[in-house]
C-alpha cells in the first residue's frame, strides 16, 4: 500500500533536475508527497499541516547540496525536522532523588499498560532495583491475575487487594507496603479508560494526587489513527503526563502517532514496545522513528540487532565488507545463518531501507533459505570467495550438487550481485548520512533474494 | 431504548467531532467551491477514512454534485452520507449460521482490540436474543490470564467455557471445543484466539492451523470468521484485514470501542477495497454493548445532527 516516499519523490522530481537553490515550486511539489506520506502514516491531519508549513518555510531558498537533487534535499530537511520534533536525545525514566520512585501507567483499553508495567519491572530489576508492581485495574476481568502472572514471570512481587477496593486506596496502601518491604520502585498498572469517561479520568487524577508519581506515562498503541491527538491531549490535560510508551511497534504500522503525540504534549516518547515477550522493550530513537514514518527503513536498528547476535567485531567486519560490496558467498552464508538466528526475517528485512515498500509481498520461506544454503554449499570455497568465476559449466555442476534446478542457481547468483550492488549504495548512504546528506536508493531492494509470494 | 436510539447514543461521541466539523462547514450558507470540498475531505481524513478513500469519495461527490446540478453547500452533506453508506455495503450483514448443525465462529485480530470482550457480548446476544446454546473455547493459551478473562465473560453470558492449560496447543483447545459443543448439543461454538500481529508469519500459521482443525471436525467450519478491529486504529487496519484474510477466510468485521472519541472511519476504506462487511460494533465494556452494524444508520449517525 505504501510506496516509499523516496520512490514517490524520485518520480515527482524526474523533471526537476535543477541545482542551486530550492524554489517554491520545487518545495511545493515535494511537500505534496510528504504530506501524503505523513497522512498515510496516520500522523494527525492538523499536525501534518503545521509540520509541512514549518518545513516549507525552512526549505525555500535553501542551497541544494552538491550531491543531492531537490527531492533528496527536501527529504533531508523533512527528516531532520522530524527528528528534531520528536526530541533530540533519548530520555529515560524520571527517578526519585530519594526512593521510592513511583511510576504510573495510564492509557486507553488494550494499549499495553499491564504488559509494559511488567516490562519496566524487568528492566529495573536487571538494573539492580527492587520494583513492586501494583494491581490498580479492578475493572477488567482477570486483570489482576494477568499482572500477577506477568509479575511472577519477571520475578517481581505484585501488590493487590482484589477487585472490590478502590484503586486509589490500593495505590496508596501499596506505597506503605513498599516501604515495609523495602521496594524502591513502585509501578502502578491502571485500568484502560476512554478520555471521555469523566468518572474514570477523575479516578486517575486522584491516584496521581495521592501518589505524586515521579513519572506518569501514557501507554499508546502505535497503530492508533487520528484519535492519537485527542487521546494525548486529554490524558495530558487532565493528568499531566511526563512521557509516552509507544507499543506494538513490532507490527508494520508506520507509527505516525509518535509525531502527533509529541507535537500536542511536548512530552518525550521514552520507550517503545516491540513484542509480547517481557524483554521486548527498547529506548525510543527519534531518528529511527523518523525513518519509519517516512518509510525509509532503519539501518541503525538493523546494525544494532546484528551486533546482538554476531560477535561485535565480526559484525563490523561484515558490515564493512558488505558496504564495500566485497562480501562473497562465504560471508553471505554466514550472514544467512546469523539472520536465521536473529529471529523472524521479516522483522530484519523491514529495517532495510528500500525494503519496507516491497515487504508486503515478501514471504520469507525458510525452505527457500535451505535451498539457497544448499546451493552455496555446493560451490567450491574458491567459487564462494570469487563469485565472478562461476561460469555456466560451474553453475551446472552446482545445480547437480545441490539438487536444485539450474534456473535457481542463476537466480541466486544474479540476486547476489544485485544485493552486492545495493549494499554498496547503502555504504555510500552511510557516509552521506554522516555528512548529513541523503542517499538515493535502488528500487529493487533485498526482497528478491528471498522470493515472493 | 429502541435500537436506533441506542445506536445513536453509542455513536454519539463518535460522531461529534466529525459532525462538528461538517456542521461548521454546512451551517453557514455557502457556495459549492473547492474550499468546501477540501474541508469535507479534511473531515473524512480526521475520521480515519484515509487519504486515498477520502480523495476518492470527494471526487465522486464532485461528480455527482455536478450531475445533479447542486448549487448550495448544504446539499452536499446528504450526498456525502449516501456515498459513505454505499461504500459500507447494502443492509445489515447477518451472521453466517450453519442451520441445523453446529455453527463455529472463529474470532481473530491483533492484540488488545477486544476479541474476548466481543465474544462475551456475542454469546449473550446469541443465547438471549436468539435462543441458541453457545459454548466458548479458550484458544488464547498464550496471554497471561486470558483463559480466566474468558471464563468471567462465559459466566456473565451464561455460556460454558472449554479450556486447556495455559501454554497448550490452541488447535487442541479448538478441537476439544467442538467435542464438548457436540456432547452438550450446543448450536454455536465461539473460539477465542490470542491476539497476533498480522506480520508475524509463525503466529499466522498457528491461526491457520486452528481454522484447519475446525474445518476438519465440522464441515464448512469456521462458518463465520470475525476479524475484530479497534476503532482507534488508523490506516494499519487495512493491512490487518488484508493479511488476516490471507490466512483465514474472514467473513465479517466487528468494530470495537466506538463509544470513544475515535471514529472508526477506516472501515469505509476497508469495505471499499476488501469487500468484507462490518457485522457488529462494540460500544462499551458491558455485556449488552454490542450492536449490529447497519451501513445506512452508521453513515447517518456519523453525519446526522
Ligand atoms: N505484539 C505486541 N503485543 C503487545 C505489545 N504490548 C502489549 N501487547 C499485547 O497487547 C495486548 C494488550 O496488552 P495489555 O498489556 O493487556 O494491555 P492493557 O493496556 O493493560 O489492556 P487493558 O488492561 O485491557 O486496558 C496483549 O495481548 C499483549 O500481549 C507489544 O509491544 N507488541
Ligand atoms: N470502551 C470500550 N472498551 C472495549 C470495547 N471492547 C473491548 N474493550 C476493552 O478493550 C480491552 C481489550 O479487550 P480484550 O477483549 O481483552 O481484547 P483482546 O486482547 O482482543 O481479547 C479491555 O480492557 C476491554 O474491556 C468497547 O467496545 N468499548
Ligand atoms: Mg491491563
Ligand atoms: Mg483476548
Amino acid at each position: 500500500m505504501f510506496e516509499s516516499l523516496q520512490e514517490r519523490l524520485q518520480e515527482a522530481f524526474k523533471r526537476l533536475r535543477g541545482k542551486g537553490k530550492l524554489t517554491e515550486s520545487d518545495v511545493n511539489e515535494a511537500l505534496r508527497e510528504v504530506r501524503l506520506a505523513l497522512l498515510e502514516a496516520d500522523v494527525n491531519f492538523r499536525v501534518v499541516k503545521s509540520f509541512v508549513n514549518r518545513v516549507k518555510e525552512r526549505a525555500i531558498g535553501q542551497e541544494v547540496l552538491e550531491t543531492l537533487n531537490p527531492a533528496q534535499m527536501v527529504i533531508k530537511i523533512v527528516y531532520e525536522e522530524l527528528v528534531a520534533l520528536m526530541g533530540g536525545e533519548n530520555v529515560g525514566l524520571n527517578m526519585a532523588d530519594r526512593p521510592p520512585t513511583i511510576i504510573m501507567l495510564c492509557g486507553l483499553q488494550g494499549a499495553g499498560k499491564t504488559t509494559h508495567a511488567a516490562k519496566l519491572a524487568l528492566k529495573l530489576k536487571k538494573e539492580g532495583k527492587k520494583p513492586l508492581l501494583v494491581a490498580a485495574d479492578v475493572y477488567r476481568p482477570a486483570a489482576i491475575k494477568q499482572l500477577e502472572v506477568l509479575g511472577s514471570q519477571v520475578g517481581v512481587p505484585v501488590y493487590s487487594e482484589g477487585d472490590q477496593v478502590s484503586p486509589v486506596d490500593i495505590a496508596a496502601r501499596a506505597v506503605e507496603h513498599a516501604a515495609q518491604e523495602r521496594r524502591d520502585v513502585i509501578i502502578v498498572d491502571t485500568a484502560g479508560r476512554l478520555t471521555i469517561d469523566d468518572e474514570l479520568m477523575a479516578e486517575l487524577q486522584q491516584i496521581k494526587e495521592r501518589l505524586k508519581p515521579h513519572d506518569t506515562l501514557l501507554v499508546l498503541d502505535a497503530m492508533i489513527g487520528q484519535d492519537a491527538v485527542t487521546t494525548a491531549e486529554h490524558f495530558h490535560g487532565k493528568l499531566g503526563i511526563d512521557g509516552v510508551i509507544l507499543t506494538k511497534l513490532d507490527g508494520d504500522t508506520r507509527g505516525g502517532a509518535a509525531l502527533s503525540v509529541r507535537e500536542v504534549t511536548g512530552r518525550p516518547i521514552k520507550f517503545v514496545g516491540v513484542g509480547e515477550k517481557l524483554d521486548a522493550l527498547e529506548p525510543f530513537h527519534p531518528d529511527r522513528m523518523a525513518s519509519r514514518i517516512l518509510g525509509m527503513g532503519d539501518v541503525l536498528t538493523l546494525i544494532e540487532k546484528a551486533q546482538e547476535q554476531v560477535d561485535r567485531k565480526q559484525a563490523e567486519e561484515m558490515a564493512k565488507k558488505m558496504l564495500k560490496a566485497q562480501f562473497d558467498f562465504e560471508d553471505f552464508l554466514e550472514q544467512l545463518r546469523a539472520l536465521q538466528r536473529m529471529g523472524p526475517l521479516q522483522d530484519i528485512l523491514k529495517m532495510l531501507p528500500g525494503v519496507g515498500a516491497q515487504l508486503k509481498d515478501i514471504n520469507v520461506d525458510e525452505k527457500e533459505l535451505k535451498h539457497v544454503e544448499a546451493i552455496i554449499l555446493s560451490m567450491t570455497p574458491k567459487e564462494r570467495r570469487n563469485p565472478d568465476i562461476i561460469n555456466v559449466r560451474r553453475r551446472e555442476r552446482i545445480a547437480r550438487g545441490s539438487g536444485r534446478p539450474i534456473a535457481e542457481v542463476h537466480r541466486l547468483i544474479k540476486q547476489f550481485e544485485q544485493a552486492r550492488k545495493m549494499m554498496k549504495q547503502l555504504g555510500g548512504m552511510e557516509k552521506m548520512m554522516k555528512r548529513g546528506k541523503m542517499p538515493r536508493l535502488p528500487g529493487g531492494g533485498f526482497g528478491g533474494l528471498f522470493g515472493r509470494r | 431504548m429502541a435500537f436506533f436510539d441506542r445506536l445513536k447514543a453509542g455513536l454519539q461521541k463518535t460522531k461529534e467531532a466529525l459532525i462538528g466539523q461538517v456542521n461548521t462547514v454546512m451551517s453557514v450558507f455557502r457556495k459549492i467551491d473547492d474550499e468546501l470540498f477540501d474541508e469535507l475531505e479534511e473531515a473524512l481524513i480526521l475520521g480515519d477514512v484515509g487519504v486515498t478513500t477520502s480523495t476518492r469519495l470527494v471526487e465522486e461527490l464532485r461528480r455527482r454534485a455536478r450531475q445533479r446540478g447542486l448549487k448550495n453547500g448544504n446539499e452536499l452533506l446528504p450526498l456525502l452520507k449516501e456515498l459513505v453508506a454505499e461504500r459500507l455495503g447494502d443492509g445489515i450483514a447477518p451472521l453466517n449460521l450453519n442451520e441445523g448443525g453446529l455453527t463455529v465462529i472463529l474470532v481473530v485480530g491483533v492484540n488488545g482490540v477486544g476479541k474476548t470482550t466481543t465474544i462475551g457480548k456475542l454469546a449473550r446476544h446469541l443465547q438471549e436474543d436468539r435462543g441458541l446454546k453457545v459454548i466458548l473455547a479458550a484458544a488464547d493459551t498464550f496471554r497471561a490470564a486470558a483463559i480466566d478473562q474468558l471464563k468471567v465473560w462465559g459466566e456473565r453470558a451464561g455460556a460454558e467455557v472449554v479450556a486447556g492449560p495455559e501454554g497448550s496447543d490452541p488447535a487442541a483447545v479448538a478441537f476439544d471445543g467442538v467435542k464438548v459443543a457436540r456432547e452438550r448439543g450446543a448450536d454455536v461454538l465461539i473460539v477465542d484466539t490470542a491476539g497476533r500481529l498480522h506480520n508475524k508469519a509463525h503466529l499466522m500459521d498457528e491461526l491457520g492451523k486452528i481454522a484447519r482443525v475446525l474445518g476438519r471436525e465440522v464441515p464448512g467450519a469456521p462458518h463465520e470468521t470475525l476479524l475484530v478491529l479497534d476503532a482507534t486504529t488508523g490506516q494499519n487496519a487495512l493491512q490487518q484485514t488484508k493479511l488476516f484474510r490471507e490466512t483465514v477466510p474472514v467473513t465479517g468485521i466487528a468494530l470495537t470501542k466506538l463509544d470513544g472519541t475515535a471514529k472508526g472511519g477506516v472501515v469505509v476504506a476497508i469495505t471499499d477495497t476488501e469487500q468484507v462487511p462490518v457485522k457488529f460494533i462494540g460500544v462499551g465494556e458491558r455485556l449488552d454493548d454490542l450492536q449490529p452494524f447497519d451501513p445506512k444508520q452508521f453513515a447517518e449517525a456519523l453525519f446526522a445532527e
